[in-house]
């Protein structure tokens, strides 16, 4: 393995970030960089959270990505989907997912892309986002900033609902933090609108406002800390063994 | 009492224009083999309600479904359902699409023999514009919040898959997840199992056993034993889900035919033989994630 840090690390150290001050809640990372970033989390500044094995069981230690002996698993909790439902309505959860299409709002979609009558590409249905919007806190990652994920006026089918009717949650609405692979943002720019609070190596603020479909304010133009070394061992040794958070960005 | 049924007598307590709901997971424990006998009949013109997989697929793909009352529909392994996207894309059903949670919510509603439950979910999303009736209900209590009443979604039949039942409809799933199943159930007018064993009482195994009964008989009205039932789907603990026949499955929206030739109009038996044999099926390892 090369010493070098590989993006794919640095947004998963970035990730693992938006379960720093949760506490003993539930977190699901849906997908490779967030599942590992969960784990991540778990193994440093939260010890407390709760994480599944991507199936029905709690297991005290973050389940290590690939083919492993799930009997070596230290099954602590029960959690069908039946009490998933239960724990997010409850709001004891932070999930990180990757919508398909997120706009100024912070409003999600994984529905349909265009016409939702005739859609032009139909993608999973809604799935749990409505739940999960109004009900918990929720961050993002995002592997291909573009306009096309991050588009122009309102997303396709509202899927997950965003700031603008924030007092439909509450006030519990919230989008943590966004990951992608062009830097660290969040939404607490004026009016909640998304902010830069850093880019990755070799990202300019250019590129960033040149792939985003809306105004981005630019809290700061720094650049992404790097995963320490503690973090590093723990994705490389532990979490992913094999590797295979590289094939998130073909690195 | 004795509730065994074939394949075939399940069709006689269906009919066009039906509501029915499906069990399961996306590609996890579904009545596949139920599914099938639908899809060869001349039924059609569904209401299907379903936390979709290979089902509604399926259904799709015979042209049996008129509306698809759903939160999601998905391969797990291959996520976009081809079937279910064509049929959508091309305009051949309609849909009430809900929140995961909404669906349950509207089961259960069904299921305690109430007309709806509150809930906040939904709001702030494009589930209300394009479900207008969908209606709201407001707190008497002195928060005086406003919620949307989801309604019950009652079923004429559901159809699920179990692991283990008796002659009597006494049924257990030992898979860690029962998913909604016993919601399902318990929203129908009538539900038929299909079983991969079909067992003496005593087999069941008595109190150790019942834990994993999760709705009481009196809910069934039909069991066809149907062992690999569940297949090309997972039936946890026995056998997971057949990635390559899914692929197989999926890659064959663009023309159904040749998979309709070499799977479908079959009986339970000849379509476990065409894929494998029940051999080959309990061997598929469970997924991992």
């Amino acid at each position: 393995m090369s010493d070098s840090i590989s993006l794919a690390e640095i947004c998963i150290s970035q990730a693992s970030k938006a379960w720093q001050d949760d506490g003993e809640i539930l977190a699901t990372g849906i997908g490779l960089i967030p599942r590992i970033a969960a784990g991540l989390a778990k193994l440093t500044h939260n010890p407390d959270l709760m994480m599944t094995d991507g199936e029905t069981y709690l297991i005290s230690e973050p389940a290590p990505m690939g083919k492993r002996d799930p009997s070596v698993d230290q099954v602590e909790g029960y959690m069908s989907y039946s009490r998933v439902f239960e724990n997010l309505w409850g709001g004891k959860r932070h999930a990180m997912v990757t919508p398909t299409q997120i706009d100024s709002f912070g409003q999600t979609n994984i529905s349909v892309i265009g016409n939702y009558d005739s859609p032009k590409i139909q993608l999973l249905g809604v799935r749990g986002f409505p739940g999960n919007s109004i009900n918990h806190k929720n961050s993002i990652f995002i592997p291909n900033h573009s306009k096309k994920t991050f588009v122009d006026g309102e997303v396709d089918m509202v899927s997950g609902m965003g700031y603008k009717n924030k007092e439909l949650s509450n006030g519990i609405f919230e989008i943590k933090r966004v990951i992608t692979n062009l830097g660290v943002f969040d939404f607490n720019g004026k009016n909640n609108c998304m902010q830069l609070l850093s880019l990755h190596p070799n990202v300019s603020v250019d590129d960033v406002i040149t792939n985003t479909g809306f105004e981005v304010a630019i809290q700061s133009d720094s650049i992404t800390s790097m995963p320490s070394k503690e973090e590093l061992v723990l994705i490389r040794e532990v979490l992913d063994p094999q590797g295979i958070r590289n094939t998130i960005f073909g690195e | 009492m004795n509730k065994v049924l074939t394949h075939k007598d399940v069709l006689d307590h269906l009919h066009s224009n039906a509501t029915i709901g499906i069990g399961g997971w996306g590609a996890r424990r579904k009545p596949m083999s139920l599914v099938r006998e639908i899809c060869q009949s001349d039924i059609k013109d569904l209401t299907v309600v379903s936390y979709g997989g290979p089902d509604v697929g399926l259904l799709c793909a015979h042209k049996k479904v008129k509306k698809l009352i759903f939160g999601f529909v998905s391969l797990d392994v291959i996520p976009l359902e081809a079937h279910f996207r064509q049929a959508r894309q091309n305009k051949e059903i309609e849909v009430m699409e809900l929140d995961e949670g909404m669906l349950q919510w509207g089961l259960r509603s069904a299921a305690m023999n109430l007309p709806f439950l509150p809930t906040r979910v939904g709001f702030g999303t494009d589930v209300l514009t394009h479900n207008p009736e969908l209606k709201f209900v407001t707190s008497p209590y002195k928060d005086k919040e406003s919620f949307i009443a989801m309604p019950a979604i009652k079923l004429d039949v559901a159809l699920l898959h179990v692991n283990k039942s008796d002659e009597k409809g006494n049924t257990h799933i030992i898979g860690p997840d029962p998913f909604f199943d016993d919601l399902f159930a318990r929203a129908a007018e009538k539900t038929f199992v299909s079983s991969e064993e079909l067992l003496s009482t005593e087999e069941l195994g008595g109190k150790d056993g019942a834990i994993f009964n999760r709705f009481e008989r009196s809910l069934v009205t039909g069991v066809v034993h149907s062992p690999c039932g569940a297949h090309p789907t997972s039936c946890s603990p026995s056998y997971g889900f057949d990635i390559q026949h899914l692929k197989e499955y999926s890659d064959s929206a663009k023309s159904f035919n040749d998979y309709a030739d070499k799977y479908m109009n079959k009986s339970h038996q000849d379509y476990i033989e065409s894929v494998g044999g029940t051999e080959v099926i309990m061997k598929i390892p469970l997924p991992q994630f």
